[in-house]
């Protein structure tokens, strides 16, 4: 009963993970590692921050991914994978990332407010 | 042995051998001059401490250490006669290192040439008589176990190639042939980079040496010397776009009309490690992001941004660039 009333006393979780159990900063790596800032301008990678692609800063308060579906995490993760196979027709290419990468991947873009 | 990490680039950890560790010797080259590193490092601390014995003499020693350390004879013998006898020591040393490390090409050495541009690497390998036998860039590959002459030069500004792994650093100077050699003992990517300033890029200057066994490097060479297939489907239409949008007018891919020399040859861009000389990954997204905007990610580079073409037709393009491996 103590340790259920102490378990309420647990900070709130630092900023919004859309994805419960998702890494933050393992999200932000592998974003690094696949090079989406080669296209993208995307807080907390200095470098390079790319133009081809549109900047995601503030994407959580975004609506819709690519101007076409859904600004939802589980739609997020699977456009960040294969994002033609999300929305077909645009420039971004699928990324060799896998499940797992993707869902921390959107779970950092989903911090982003 | 210790690494130390001394370039930090906000990709950290993003490439695979970046950054290079520093005294961290793959080969003898490398070796030899981690040995000298460690021995000036020791001296340097063997003389740090004899001034500061001295100093702690001078200010708290007792009276009579205090006036022999005034003395004329500690002064010829600590100012004069100990700095010539190591300082002297140290030069034979050093430039006899210096020295093996650009030996004239011995007749069994694997011979490439490596020309600095702003800001990129051009790559030719050479043939036992000097002729160019195949063109390539921003990456070297190598057998292990021998020995690699590298004929340094510069098309610009004055460069400087390092491999920090496999041999020591020297500079390529504008209308000088500068040789270096180098050897890996074991198999791996071997990450250099620029490392004398050569304009608003330089940092964004790398390469990768990329060792492999006696074996493997043959028939990589075998395979690249049969002419590229011919692409198929999106990549067809990608060739037909890379010809149609005027690529082969900087860049040059064996077989085919694409002959410019302006910028880095593409006969084998599919397989590097690394797009834009060592900056980024290599992967259908990043080729995309280069091509359609390549100012945003090395300001000041000789290519224009492509961002007038449609996305499908940029997907084609990298598409192609995927299959010439």
């Amino acid at each position: 009963m103590l340790l259920l009333l102490l378990g309420g006393c647990k900070p709130p979780p630092e900023g919004r993970v859309a994805l419960p159990g998702a890494d933050l900063e393992r999200g932000k790596l592998v974003m690094q590692q696949a090079g989406c800032a080669a296209c993208h301008v995307i807080p907390g990678i200095a470098w390079p921050k790319g133009r081809l692609g549109p900047d995601l800063t503030g994407f959580a308060r975004q609506g819709m991914i690519a101007g076409r579906v859904p600004n939802r995490p589980d739609v997020l993760t699977a456009f960040i994978r294969n994002a033609p196979a999300v929305a077909p027709g645009t420039t971004m290419p699928a990324m060799p990332l896998n499940p797992g990468e993707a869902r921390d991947a959107a779970a950092y873009l989903l911090s982003l407010d | 042995m210790t690494r130390l990490p001394i370039f930090s680039r906000s990709t950290e950890q993003a490439l695979a051998g970046w950054p290079p560790p520093v005294l961290d010797p793959a080969g003898p080259f490398a070796s030899s001059i981690t040995v000298l590193s460690w021995v000036l490092f020791a001296i340097g601390g063997v003389i740090l401490g004899l001034v500061l014995a001295a100093l702690w003499v001078a200010l708290a020693g007792p009276e009579r250490l205090r006036s022999r350390l005034g003395g004329t004879r500690v002064i010829w013998l600590a100012g004069i006669a100990l700095p010539v006898v190591v300082l002297t020591a140290l030069l034979i040393y050093g430039l006899t290192l210096t020295s093996m490390l650009r030996t004239p090409t011995q007749p069994s050495d694997i011979r490439v040439r490596v020309t600095g541009e702003m800001w990129w690497w051009r790559v030719a390998y050479l043939d036992q008589t000097g002729r160019v036998a195949m063109t390539d860039a921003n990456e070297i590959h190598i057998p292990v176990g021998r020995t690699v002459t590298v004929e340094l030069q510069s098309s610009d500004v004055i460069h400087s190639f390092w491999v920090p792994r496999l041999s020591g650093k020297i500079d390529m100077v504008p209308g000088r042939r500068n040789v270096l050699r180098m050897q890996a003992d074991a198999p791996g990517v071997y990450a250099g980079q620029c490392a004398e300033y050569c304009g608003g890029a330089h940092a964004l200057m790398g390469f990768m040496v990329v060792a492999h066994r006696p074996d493997d490097y043959a028939r990589l060479m075998a395979g690249r010397r049969r002419p590229a297939p011919v692409a198929g489907g999106e990549a067809a239409r990608g060739a037909q776009l890379f010809q149609s949008n005027g690529c082969g007018a900087c860049h040059r891919v064996a077989g085919t009309a694409a002959n410019g020399l302006a910028g880095p040859d593409l006969s084998h861009v599919g397989s590097r490690r690394t797009l834009g000389a060592g900056i980024l990954p290599n992967n259908r997204g990043t080729m995309i992001g280069w091509i359609g905007d390549p100012q945003s990610l090395k300001p000041g580079n000789r290519m224009p941004a492509y961002s007038m073409l449609p996305g499908r037709d940029l997907t084609a393009i990298a598409a192609y660039l995927e299959t010439l491996r």
